[in-house]
């Protein structure tokens, strides 16, 4: 079984200080305290460029830069391309998860969301923790 | 007799729409026919041949068709703008759109602010729950997380109040585009102030629902207005 680092560092990527709030709480809940925060994709790019995350777990809808931006530069980045990237969002038509699956994301979770699904698609990533 | 109707569209429209001018040549036939009592059966016909054929070389039986379906386009046009300055859109775009925008902008704030104080009171309970063991310290945690997702409901309903807010802006430039594209013609129309919506009376007069926050009373003045009454 392969072992999780809950200390590995977290970047969770969202607008609204609330939904940051909400899933720094819930990532919590699951056993991971080392998570920083980032309030749109610029921001957040800088962050994965200046320290190393083990995860990044991503709002779509933000400005300037969207998560699936975001995504795109990571991806496109030799040092970050293989950084897990979990896109959570309110968007849930076909065409977006298509595009996030095109553009290399990891896993995909639609708002409103729970704990459990957080955590199933953790395990989906890393295994069972 | 000869008639000539020199009567054409472009002449009836500088008439006036829907109106066609007969020439003087076929004013004056009709008239040396009214002025005989009894007029024969081959003078009617030689000035309604003498019309008729005007109109088939100046102005064809497609062309009245045309002309006919011109006249009620403008006829619909002219009373949509007319139903369109009753509804007051510069009203609308002025105050109505802007002011629904600022109730919806509320709803957003209200419920973050809402939102981040039930978070706040559900870590206190985790910090509290931290110095106790067992089961109870369990539950706690675990009421605690279903409190977390349940606040997800902020975020989607801030998104959906967000696209209804663009929306409102949308139907407000499109307003600005009509009004810009009608002009002067509706703003006349409207001149006059939209009349105010019925009074309401009794105590429906009393629900005005909640005030937007810098207009809103807080609990101090209310206590003193209260205490006003002595």
């Amino acid at each position: 079984m392969v072992t999780v680092d809950k200390n590995m560092p977290i970047l969770i990527v969202d607008d609204y200080k609330t939904m940051l709030r909400i899933i720094r709480n819930l990532l919590k809940q699951l056993g991971f305290d080392n998570v920083d925060e980032a309030s749109d994709g610029s921001s957040a790019l800088q962050r994965l460029r200046d320290k190393s995350y083990g995860l990044v777990i991503s709002d779509w809808n933000m400005e300037p830069m969207t998560g699936l931006q975001l995504l795109k530069e990571v991806r496109a980045d030799a040092k970050l391309k293989l950084i897990p990237f979990i896109m959570v969002t309110a968007e849930s038509k076909t065409e977006n998860v298509i595009a996030a699956k095109e553009a290399g994301v990891t896993n995909y979770i639609v708002k409103p969301f729970n704990a459990e699904t957080l955590k199933q698609k953790m395990v989906a990533v890393f295994g069972n923790f | 007799m000869v008639m000539r109707a020199e009567t054409t569209a472009a002449r009836a429209g500088s008439k006036g729409p829907g109106r066609l001018t007969p020439s003087p040549a076929v004013t004056a036939g009709l008239q040396a026919v009214r002025a005989q009592p009894m007029p024969s059966r081959d003078e009617l016909k030689l000035v309604v041949e003498g019309v008729v054929a005007s109109l088939s070389g100046d102005l064809t039986a497609a062309d009245l068709r045309l002309y006919t379906e011109l006249e009620a386009l403008a006829r619909f046009i002219q009373a949509a703008k007319s139903e369109i300055a009753a509804v007051h859109p510069d009203t609308m775009r002025r105050e109505d759109i802007p002011r629904a925008a600022d109730e919806l902008d509320a709803v957003v704030g209200a419920t973050e602010d809402a939102t981040n104080r039930i978070m706040d009171t559900c870590e206190q309970l985790q910090t509290l729950a931290g110095g106790l063991d067992g089961p109870i310290r369990e539950q706690i945690e675990e009421a605690c997380t279903t409190i977390f997702e349940a606040c997800n409901f902020q975020d989607v309903t801030g998104q959906r109040i967000s696209k209804v807010v663009r929306t409102l802006k949308h139907i407000e430039s499109r307003i600005e585009m009509m009004l810009e594209a009608f002009g002067e013609e509706v703003a006349r129309l409207q001149a006059e102030p939209p009349p105010p919506p019925p009074a309401p009376v009794g105590d429906a007069a009393l629900l005005n629902g909640p005030q937007m926050p810098a207009s809103a009373k807080g609990q101090a003045e209310i206590d003193a207005i209260f205490a006003s009454f002595g």
